[in-house]
């Protein structure tokens, strides 16, 4: 269970404060979907949950499972299984996507005292996750995201979050760039992935993708908090009358 | 932005006093006073039995380098060495003329046994290694051992220290030595030809492959002793060798001078790899003590279609000088340079190449990877160049520096120089560092961020790494982080 | 280094006893100039142009202008105008100043060394010029001044003599303007070293073109110091095609944050001509941007050197710096020397260079000829392109114009 209270941030030199006071709680095996206008802090919040640098928490605080999230550093909290799915994966030059797996599954299992994957075990976890995605084993080989496109790079973070098992797997606007032919393999991977103890935050614009993967929960963002709840039918309210009344709102 | 400071500080904190290999080995040495003159020169030319022919030559350099400069073009700075302050020769007193490993002193097997260098053939044959591997043992002064020297026989190949070979081999010394790189080529170069004491001499008949990889494992143990190692290399026509040189020096607080120099000769059609993973001790973290390693090493692409390839992972030295470079003589010859050179605490560098174009058709690639950390200052220098006959010269070359932290300094200094209209070069360089982005993936994935910061820096130098053999990658790679990190691998 | 003193050349010896009645307040100048000599190629600097062995004589400075028979190829530009003759401003050739300008004559030129400390390196051919530079041309530019005109700055030889004119332009805040160099006239062995100093103030737009039309028997060593506050635009454009031996330098610093420069030249050399063109980029504050773009086209046994470095300093992070040389060698013996070069001291940075050094792209030449273009008209083409793309970037239409004709009567002359 992740569970947010009160969160407070804003960025680095601490003026402009971007969370202002965001509950948000999501149970085990929930998925819940965060929506808002642009600049609403939506990405912000993804950061501040997997721990990068910029954000500076001013107040509040962050559990998985009843531990501290902002205790840790980014690595920890990714072996303590929080997923982000970035909206701009990043390229590594010269690093084999096959590496950077092994990698990363292996740094986590250390994180969590669990024994080293061999690698005919690895490699056979790879293969299968990567036919489910459409992934060709060449592209693996290649350097991490280096020239994919950017349908290819977020089947390569689908892919990533299903041989690193997180408890919460958190996708910022992995709609974004994608066709729709790609959309459907991304949505069929996540909700492959969908269990009784994995819970996932999924941050969008549209609710397109909420068409394909389906929210147990639909909470609106505006202006650093979460203002609205409801279920998944609120997707659809938003997308008809648009996040107009939110911002005027907010602003009231 | 600050720039990636959780790493910077790891670095700084583990910096260069990871050297693992900064152990020394007590034993009884033979030394030749301390100090350089006609008289050392003589003393050293006699403990090795020289003809007289070598001698003369000795002297003749010695007399040439008393009239030469110190070169200080390069961006590198030291207090003046005294080179009266040194000895310019030590050897093992126990290590005389020893006929098989049985006799070498058993302190000096410790020591190449901690340094994980095979030197017991079965041993190695019973080892992890997958392909075998020649070892000359040069420890300080003096060549102690080479192994597989038998079976290379049988196959032609010529594999000794370059003392055996002035006795044992004059005519092909006396035919390629200084032919490549000149008595008075350079300073560090003619006191190299005064004073050298040993190295290794490899002679490949034509069209022979070498049937294994050949390699020298340079150790200086003394204190206060001078390391000046001399290597000829000759590929005949047609043939084929590779060949590793690695290197380490115990921990001390005083500099110590390495000027070592290196001649390949590549026949018509024949191939010379040359890889080197340097690792002298590099000074401590605030930059007292490390080798001065001022080389001198250069292949001359004599025959049409001949190749020399140089690929050198740097990451020792206080101060490296250093530029392996080609001479592209025959028609349709090539020259390669990969290089990493990796700096931090306070080392300096200032290592590149030289393709010289003077046949027709010839070309020449460039790769040059430079990472710069703590307070080192990293420069690649590099020179290509076209002569007026040189007809379709063509280079391609690509330097790209790193720098992690804000204390340090990268910098590139190519001259490109052409005489030749149908000539082309091209030539790119770039600088950056490593993005607080790419650190944040790798770390919400699960990596620490010393571990991404090695991931990250060995994709960056994988270009290089890929030209090195098997073995000598990993270690390469390994040594990478090392020297950037300390506890990564 | 040995201490062995170097025999001097005749041209250095003639600068000494040119230098032996030299007013006291040149001294230290002149001292400077001493202690190195004419540089050679062991000092770094001059690897590819060694004075020591180029610089035959140095013929003694010219005690005034003489006269004017060469007409600027900028002649019908509608500009103002500043001559200066042999090193010597003619005010009868010059044109009254533009509102919010003012040009001022300094004879008592006491050269503290401030010059070189503020703008401009200690280079040993602006020691030459500070040392006998007998008067400086001060113009200051009104902050808020737009210049609509361009100012052109004639520097014409006219005899065998040597000239050390300085000018130094200060350029106030908010203030556009777009001055041109033109070094124009000479003879066989004729010398002129000139000195042009700009300073920047803040929120500026300054252009500058420096044009060498001079004879081709005639020796040209030119610098230019630029320093620049804050967020302003400074673009120097460089033509070269006059000079049996030249040497243009540039040495440009920023000083103010979020400033851009761009620099950009082209050469075009025959017969014996040595051009060489230095440039310094020094970001010493962050956030700066600079482009540098070096053209070289080399026929007969011309020789082109181009030296580029960029330094960015310790602290001056974000600095984006992008250097570029292309030179085309059209015939054998023809050289080309390329010395792009970084020197970085900051880690949060992105610098990079490229140099490329060749003959035309042979498809394209063949594609033109099959097209039904002789060799040299298609060779023509291509380089005019290759030419081009160094010009394009000057604003103004009609002197872009005449160095594209410049350009194109140096094409024709060649295939001629």
């Amino acid at each position: 269970m992740l569970e947010i209270r009160n969160l407070h941030v804003a960025i680095e030199d601490g003026t402009k404060k971007i969370l202002n006071g965001l509950n948000l709680t999501i149970r085990d095996g929930e998925v819940a979907a965060i929506m808002g206008p642009n600049g609403s802090g939506k990405s912000t919040l993804s950061y501040v949950i997997a721990g990068k640098d910029d954000y500076e928490v001013l107040d509040g605080e962050i559990l998985l499972d009843g531990e501290n999230l902002l205790e840790m550093e980014p690595d920890a909290r990714a072996a303590a299984g929080v997923f982000l799915a970035f909206q701009y994966p990043l390229e590594i030059p010269g690093v084999a996507t096959m590496t950077f797996l092994k990698a990363a599954l292996n740094a986590q299992r250390k994180g969590r005292g669990e024994n080293e994957l061999t690698t005919p075990d690895f490699m056979k976890r790879v293969k299968v996750g990567a036919e489910k995605l459409g992934i060709p084993q060449d592209m693996l080989k290649r350097g991490l995201n280096v020239g994919f496109s950017g349908g290819e790079k977020k089947r390569m973070e689908i892919l990533q979050m299903a041989l690193l098992e997180p408890s919460i797997g958190i996708l910022d606007e992995t709609d974004s760039g994608l066709d729709i032919d790609a959309l459907k393999i991304v949505s069929e991977g996540v909700n492959a992935l969908r269990s009784a103890k994995r819970s996932f935050l999924v941050i969008t614009h549209y609710q397109r993708l909420l068409n394909y993967i389906v929210p147990d929960t639909v909470h609106v963002m505006s202006k650093g908090q979460i203002v609205r709840t409801g279920g998944k039918e609120l997707a659809f309210e938003l997308e008809a009358n648009g996040y107009a009344d939110y911002v005027t709102n907010a602003a009231a | 932005m600050v720039a990636v400071k959780e790493t910077v500080e790891q670095v700084k904190q583990l910096d260069v006093d990871q050297y693992k290999y900064g152990f020394s080995t007590e034993l009884e040495v033979e030394k030749a006073p301390k100090g350089l003159s006609e008289d050392i020169v003589r003393f050293i030319s006699m403990k090795k039995g020289e003809p007289s022919w070598m001698l003369d030559w000795r002297l003749d350099a010695f007399r040439r380098w008393k009239t030469m400069d110190e070169p200080q073009w390069a961006r590198v700075h030291y207090p003046k060495i005294d080179f009266n302050d040194s000895y310019y020769y030590a050897a093992p007193k126990k290590n005389a003329a020893p006929k098989t490993l049985d006799d070498v002193d058993p302190a000096i097997l410790e020591t190449y046994k901690k340094l994980g260098i095979p030197l017991r053939e079965q041993e190695l044959l019973a080892g992890v290694q997958t392909s075998k591997i020649a070892v000359d043992a040069v420890f300080d002064s003096v060549s102690v051992v080479t192994t597989f020297k038998e079976e290379l026989k049988k196959a032609g190949v010529i594999f000794c220290s370059i003392s055996e070979a002035i006795k044992d081999h004059p005519d092909l010394v006396k035919k390629y030595l200084g032919s490549v790189v000149p008595v008075t080529d350079n300073y560090y170069a003619t006191l190299n030809c005064a004073v050298f004491t040993d190295g290794s001499f490899v002679y490949i008949p034509e069209g022979t492959r070498c049937p294994m990889e050949l390699s020298t494992y340079f150790r200086i143990n003394e204190k206060n002793t001078g390391q000046f190692e001399r290597t000829l290399i000759i590929a005949e026509k047609g043939s084929y060798v590779s060949y590793l040189e690695g290197c380490t020096a115990p921990q001390r607080d005083e500099n110590q001078l390495h000027a070592a120099v290196v001649e390949l000769v590549a026949l018509d059609d024949a191939e010379i790899k040359y890889s080197t993973v340097q690792n002298w001790y590099p000074g401590d973290a605030d930059g007292k003590g490390g080798i001065y390693n001022f080389v001198t090493k250069r292949g001359d692409c004599r025959g049409a279609n001949s190749k020399i390839s140089w690929t050198q992972v740097e990451t020792g030295s206080a101060i490296t000088w250093k530029y392996p470079s080609c001479i592209l003589r025959g028609d349709n010859s090539r020259g390669e340079f990969y290089s990493i050179a990796v700096s931090n605490g306070y080392q300096q560098v200032d290592s590149g190449t030289k393709m010289i174009h003077l046949g027709k058709n010839t070309s020449s690639r460039i790769i040059s990877k430079g990472i710069s950390a703590g307070h080192s200052q990293n420069t690649y220098r590099g020179q290509v160049s076209a002569h007026r006959k040189a007809t379709n010269a063509r280079n391609f070359t690509n330097c790209d520096s790193l720098l992690i932290g804000e204390t340090c300094g990268a910098h590139t200094v190519p001259y490109l120089e052409s005489k030749n209209a149908s000539a082309v070069f091209e030539h790119e360089a770039t600088t950056s560092k490593i993005s607080e982005d790419q650190l944040f993936y790798c770390r919400q994935r699960g990596l620490s961020a010393e571990e991404a910061t090695a991931l990250i820096v060995n994709g960056f130098v994988k270009d290089v790494l890929q030209q090195l053999p098997m073995e000598f990658a990993v270690e390469a790679q390994k040594l990478i982080s090392i020297s950037l990190e300390g506890s990564v691998g | 280094m040995s201490n062995i003193a170097p025999l001097k050349t005749e041209a250095e010896q003639a600068l000494i006893a040119q230098g032996s009645g030299i007013a006291p307040d040149r001294k230290a100048a002149f001292e400077r100039f001493l202690e190195s000599g004419l540089p050679h190629r062991r000092v770094e600097a001059y690897h590819y142009t060694d004075l020591r062995a180029l610089l035959k004589n140095a013929p003694p400075p010219a005690k005034a202008g003489g006269k004017v028979s060469v007409t600027s190829p900028l002649a019908d530009i509608d500009a103002d105008i500043i001559t200066i003759v042999d090193g010597h401003y003619e005010a009868s050739l010059s044109s009254t100043p533009p509102k919010g300008v003012t040009v001022k004559m300094v004879t008592t030129l006491a050269d503290d060394g401030s010059a070189q400390k503020s703008v401009l390196s200690s280079d040993p051919v602006i020691a030459l010029n500070a040392a006998f530079s007998d008067s400086a041309l001060d113009i200051a530019i009104d902050a808020k001044t737009e210049l609509v005109k361009p100012l052109i700055i004639r520097l014409v030889t006219t005899a065998a003599h040597a000239s050390y004119p300085r000018v130094r332009i200060t350029v106030g805040d908010h203030a556009k303007a777009f001055i041109v160099e033109s070094h124009e006239g000479g003879v066989a062995g004729s010398l002129i070293d000139s000195v042009l100093e700009v300073r920047m103030g803040d929120h500026v737009v300054f252009d500058h073109l420096r044009l060498n039309v001079v004879d081709h028997a005639a020796t040209v060593l030119t610098s230019f110091g630029g320093a620049m506050g804050k967020e302003s635009l400074c673009r120097s454009h460089n033509f070269i095609v006059g000079g049996a031996l030249s040497r243009h330098q540039i040495f440009f610093r920023f000083e103010g944050e979020q400033s851009k420069a761009e620099i950009s030249s082209a050469s075009l050399l025959n017969k014996k001509q040595h051009a060489d063109s230095t440039l310094v980029v020094d970001h010493a504050v962050p956030e700066c941007q600079s482009r540098e773009f070096f053209a070289h086209v080399l026929d007969d046994e011309s020789t082109g050197v181009f030296q580029g470095k960029i330094i960015v300093r310790p602290g001056a992070q974000q600095t984006d710096g992008k250097m570029m040389s292309r030179a085309i060698v059209l015939e054998d013996g023809a050289t080309m020397n390329n010395k792009p070069e970084l020197e970085i001291f900051a880690d949060d940075v992105a610098c990079g260079h490229g140099a490329t050094v060749g003959a035309l792209d042979e498809d394209l030449l063949f594609y033109l000829r099959a097209r039904g273009l002789p060799k040299t008209e298609a060779e023509a083409l291509m380089l005019q392109a290759f030419v081009g793309e160094a010009l394009e970037s000057i604003e103004h239409d009609g002197i872009r114009d005449v160095l594209e004709a410049l350009a194109e009567q140096w094409l024709k002359a060649r295939s001629a």
